[in-house]
């Protein structure tokens, strides 16, 4: 095992991002729906979402000059890693049920895990969070856990 | 009207054709509030990170598979469960084909799991998927 995560590294797990509160509106439904061709009534309609509409929810909303060159923010649940080529992840999601126009929605998102493996090609580090949604009176909606590999 | 009792183990889903055009990527990324560059900036994309051309979405490229089964089951059942993966790049311009089969049944719960895939035009999957319905 090659060592690769710091007590610094590893005090992050367990943390949380500050939670989103949004409410669901029938435009924003109607934007997803359209930019992603659904053909179901309910979703054009806007009267529901799709499985990863909440997809547009964690992405924070920052002016230009806070971004970084390549457009993305910052992710600050995620500290610096010692291995910086992110290879594209896996997502899993369990429904409770779908979201719906109107819904006020509260939506957490925290670092369950980040571990170590030596890989074929060398030291992998592995970085796993879930998504949170339930709506503000506590009834759950969803959670999605989302993994990334860094090597 | 789909039935549980009606569906094989085996069975295809109906796959479906997506051809992502510069202005659909737009509006993806504006609807999900993505400035990623490499989704918009062919330059950028092409010269800097050493892509082959603007790249798609990974989660929009996982919603073209989740269809797949949100289309098969109408009303008839619900989404219990749904999971993608990552596994290669795929550009602007290029025809995806999302498609899927049924893998399980399991008579007790009434639920059924399938297996989900987006396949390049070589036939590469460049996301395979999975879910669980419940009838």
């Amino acid at each position: 095992m090659a060592g690769l995560l710091t007590p610094e590294i590893t005090a992050k797990i367990g943390e949380t991002n500050p939670v989103i509160h949004v409410e669901v509106t029938r435009r924003d439904l109607q934007k997803y729906a359209v930019s992603t061709g659904q053909r179901a009534k309910k979703y054009i309609d806007g009267d529901e979402a799709p499985p990863l509409f909440h997809f547009g929810y964690i992405m924070e909303i920052l002016p230009p000059e806070a971004l970084r060159v390549d457009g993305i923010a910052e992710d600050k649940l995620i500290p610096p890693l010692p291995l910086k080529r992110i290879m594209a992840g896996s997502s899993n999601t369990v429904f409770h049920r779908a979201i719906r126009e109107g819904d006020k929605l509260a939506i957490t998102r925290q670092l369950n895990d980040i571990y170590e493996k030596e890989g074929k090609t060398g030291p992998l580090i592995f970085v796993v969070t879930e998504v949170i949604v339930e709506t503000e009176d506590g009834e759950p909606i969803l959670n999605e856990t989302t993994s990334l590999i860094a090597r | 009207m789909l039935s549980y009792e009606d569906i094989t183990v085996g069975s295809e889903l109906p796959s479906r054709d997506h051809t992502a055009t510069i202005v659909q990527l737009f509006m993806y990324n504006a609807a999900i509030w993505n400035p990623h560059r490499i989704h918009f900036d062919h330059a950028y994309a092409t010269e800097e990170e050493g892509y082959d051309a603007i790249v798609l979405d990974g989660p929009l490229q996982g919603d073209w598979i989740g269809q797949v089964v949100t289309d098969w089951i109408g009303e008839d059942a619900t989404l219990v469960s749904f999971g993608y993966a990552n596994r290669r790049a795929a550009y602007l311009g290029e025809t995806m084909t999302a498609g899927g089969q049924v893998e399980e049944k399991n008579n007790e719960t009434k639920e059924i799991k399938v297996s989900l895939y987006l396949k390049n035009a070589q036939g590469e999957v460049t996301i395979p998927g999975h879910a669980v319905v419940r009838f």
